[in-house]
């Protein structure tokens, strides 16, 4: 009487359960095994630019590398008080000893947001042409922001093992879905007389993605951008996990080990990053939107 | 406009329909069979947007196509260009058949043929005036230095000159809409397409830029459809107007005869509240001379005036309009010498009306004068009569239901 169905939740038999359990794993790592060394030889190339560009931040002397990261900044936002900042808050993190590990967390960054707008626009804009690819695409997005992070190193590290590039793929999973998201949001909402008009004066799609659709949705997409970059900031402690090197890695041992100021430090690192590649990228998109505000200066 | 008939028409709309829907194709026999609008929109929900729209455009022309909202007026214009595509019909630009076009042929169709002026402008924000002057030579490929010459060279010509490095959030509405008509005359096509392009604008700048219209399209001489939901605006730059009603079209005609003859109850509705005196031109109303007085003695002009029984005449020669005579001060005159030529009898002088003036401009010199007016054309030629009577009788709504109460009078006897 105790194990009716109505007391007691008519649960898959334990053996079936495990079935499902082993098959799946054992197909997976087939696939791993069979794939794995194609996999890996394909993101290579990828692998050998994020050495390369981490040596090219860490080995180089730190005062061309500040001088470098200032000079940019000031180019993208004209702003000498953001820059003031970004010589402050880069000196505070090399005096406190954190000088290599953000350079690392700063290369990563750079490439996943890198990627994820090399591959995030084009869907978007695919996103945009179509109602249809837009339902396909949505739910997958959905699920990308929602799954917990360590779902998907599971896989992405029993195929590429620990390291940088399986770093940067669950980084850039979990960045992505803003840029889509917002590039194919921006383009929807462009002017339907705007691009009528460069419609009926005989533009082809061509013309008409890249000169009206792309400049008018910019401001939406510099946006999903930015929002790319912060979520990827904050993956950083979580591809740690999976031996990416940075400022997560501190961060990750001040937990086991409750090392509460180290923790602090890096944690304020990884901070003082987030707002300068916000601020940089906000001053920006800002900048070079400049005649969308209205104003009546004649 | 007698004279243009023969002339081939330069685009021809025939037997187009357009059904918005999922399968608009499978509405298309209820359409047909002439059910309603609503009828169609209740049982399949399919919203007919045209049917059976028949029409020519020559060649020179300002053509109006006039309606509501819902009138189906800017989908009509959409189609010209196939921004839209008809449910069935045929689109023939100088006998092309533009729904046979490829994407390739219809791009370079829209390039050289016809350019488009919008209700809201359709500017682009993130290029300045000159750029957005110039967009339909840059989609074209044409050469930078070319393409500012000619885009600042039509700036000039719609009066922003010196605008150029500014973006369109910078400008006025109507200095806006000046942008877009400089955007379309600048790729040189010789139909431009004008989607309600000046209703965004408050009346005074409208009215400027009907003026402007007019005036560029005498220089230029184009080919203009124009678009608008305005009575008042079609009757005041249209050579000819067609009146749009839920996807019909009810009537095609000039001015005067939307004016003078509404086909039915709807364009009667419009027209009344038309001013009249500013829509119509003397020479829509005028009478035809009954009589001219060329004699060249005055015994002659005294004979001829009597064989006509009529108390005055219009003096012609061959110079042209001299005055009115009276045959009272004719008859003083014969009794001197009924000999002497017809230069040395006094004509009393008259002013004369210009055929194309607005009633509005010669209502008081006609209802002072005694005689009908006289209308002169330019070369001295008489053309007709104005009486204060056919004024009054143009001008009044009175008149009108004065005739048809006769009407309903004569139908229950």
């Amino acid at each position: 009487m105790a194990d009716s169905w109505l007391s007691k939740f008519p649960k898959m038999d334990r053996a079936d359960l495990l079935e499902i359990r082993k098959s799946l794993d054992g197909a997976f790592r087939d696939f791993s095994r069979e794939y794995g060394d194609e996999i890996e030889s394909f993101f290579s190339p990828l692998l050998d630019f994020l050495i390369w560009f981490e040596k090219l931040l860490v080995q180089s002397p730190w005062w061309a590398v500040l001088i470098v990261i200032t000079a940019m900044v000031y180019l993208a936002s004209r702003s000498w008080k953001l820059s003031l900042g970004v010589v402050v808050s880069f000196l505070l993190i090399g005096y406190f000893g954190m000088w290599e590990d953000t350079m690392r967390t700063l290369s990563i960054i750079t490439v996943c947001t890198l990627l994820a707008i090399i591959l995030g626009v084009p869907i978007g804009i695919f996103m945009a042409r179509s109602d249809r690819t837009q339902s396909a695409v949505t739910p997958i997005l959905d699920v990308m922001q929602t799954m917990p992070a360590f779902v998907y190193l599971i896989p992405v590290v029993m195929l590429l093992g620990i390291g940088k590039v399986p770093g940067v793929i669950a980084v850039v999973i979990y960045a992505i879905p803003p840029v889509i998201r917002l590039t194919n949001l921006g383009i929807r909402l462009v002017d339907k007389e705007v691009l009528e008009a460069a419609t009926a004066y005989g533009a082809n799609k061509m013309q008409r993605l890249l000169g009206v659709q792309l400049p008018l949705a910019a401001p939406t997409i510099m946006a999903g951008i930015n929002q790319t970059i912060m979520m990827a900031l904050g993956m950083v402690v979580i591809a740690s996990m999976i031996g990416v090197k940075g400022l997560g890695q501190p961060v990750l041992k001040s937990i086991t080990n409750q090392y509460f100021t180290l923790g602090l430090f890096n944690g304020l690192a990884i901070v003082a990053l987030a707002i300068i590649f916000d601020r940089a990228s906000q001053a920006y998109a800002k900048r070079s939107q400049k005649h969308l505000q209205d104003g009546h200066n004649v | 406009m007698s004279n243009e008939v023969k002339i081939e028409p330069l685009i021809e709309i025939k037997d187009l329909y357009k059904v918005f829907g999922k399968k608009p194709a499978s509405v298309m026999p209820m359409v047909r069979e002439g059910l309603s609008k609503d009828d169609i929109l209740a049982q399949t929900g399919h919203t007919v947007g045209l049917k059976a729209i028949n029409l020519d455009v020559y060649k020179g022309e300002i053509f109006v196509i006039m309606g509501l909202s819902g009138s189906g007026k800017s989908t009509l214009i959409r189609h010209f260009n196939r921004l839209i595509d008809p449910t069935e019909g045929q689109i023939l630009v100088e006998g092309t058949d533009v729904m046979k076009l490829n994407t390739k042929e219809l791009e370079t169709f829209r390039r050289k043929k016809m350019a488009m002026v919008f209700q809201r402008f359709g500017l682009m924000p993130h290029r300045n005036v000159q750029d957005n002057v110039a967009y339909g030579l840059s989609v074209q490929g044409v050469d930078k230095a070319t393409r500012v010459d000619k885009a600042n060279k039509w700036l000039e010509t719609v009066g922003l000159a010196g605008y150029e490095k500014q973006y369109p959030s910078q400008l006025s509405g109507g200095q806006q809409q000046r942008v877009g008509l400089a955007r379309a005359l600048c790729t040189d096509a010789e139909i431009l397409l004008m989607d309600e392009a000046f209703s965004a604008l408050d009346p005074l700048i409208r009215s400027e830029m009907q003026d402007q219209l007019v005036e560029l399209q005498k220089e230029l001489n184009k080919t203009i459809i124009f678009i608008t939901h305005d009575l008042d605006e079609a009757l005041r730059i249209g050579d000819r107007i067609a009146i749009l009603k839920d996807g019909d079209l009810i009537q095609l005609g000039e001015p005067v005869d939307i004016l003078l003859n509404p086909a039915d109850d709807y364009v009667e509705a419009f027209v009344k509240d038309v001013n009249r005196a500013r829509a119509l031109t003397v020479d829509t109303v005028m009478k035809p001379p009954a009589y001219r007085l060329t004699a060249e003695t005055i015994g002659e002009a005294l004979k001829e005036m009597r064989q006509n029984s009529a108390d005055y005449a219009y003096y012609m020669t061959e110079e042209g309009f001299q005055g009115v005579v009276c045959e009272k001060a004719l008859e003083s005159a014969a009794e001197d010498n009924a000999a002497a030529p017809m230069d040395e009898f006094k004509v009393e002088e008259m002013s004369v009306l210009s055929p194309d003036a607005p009633l509005e401009s010669i209502i008081p010199a006609t209802m002072k004068s005694d005689f009908p007016m006289p209308v002169v054309d330019d070369d001295g030629d008489l053309q007709g009569l104005l009486s204060r009577e056919d004024l009054a009788e143009v001008l009044s709504d009175f008149y009108k239901d004065e005739k048809d109460e006769v009407v309903t009078e004569s139908k229950t006897d």
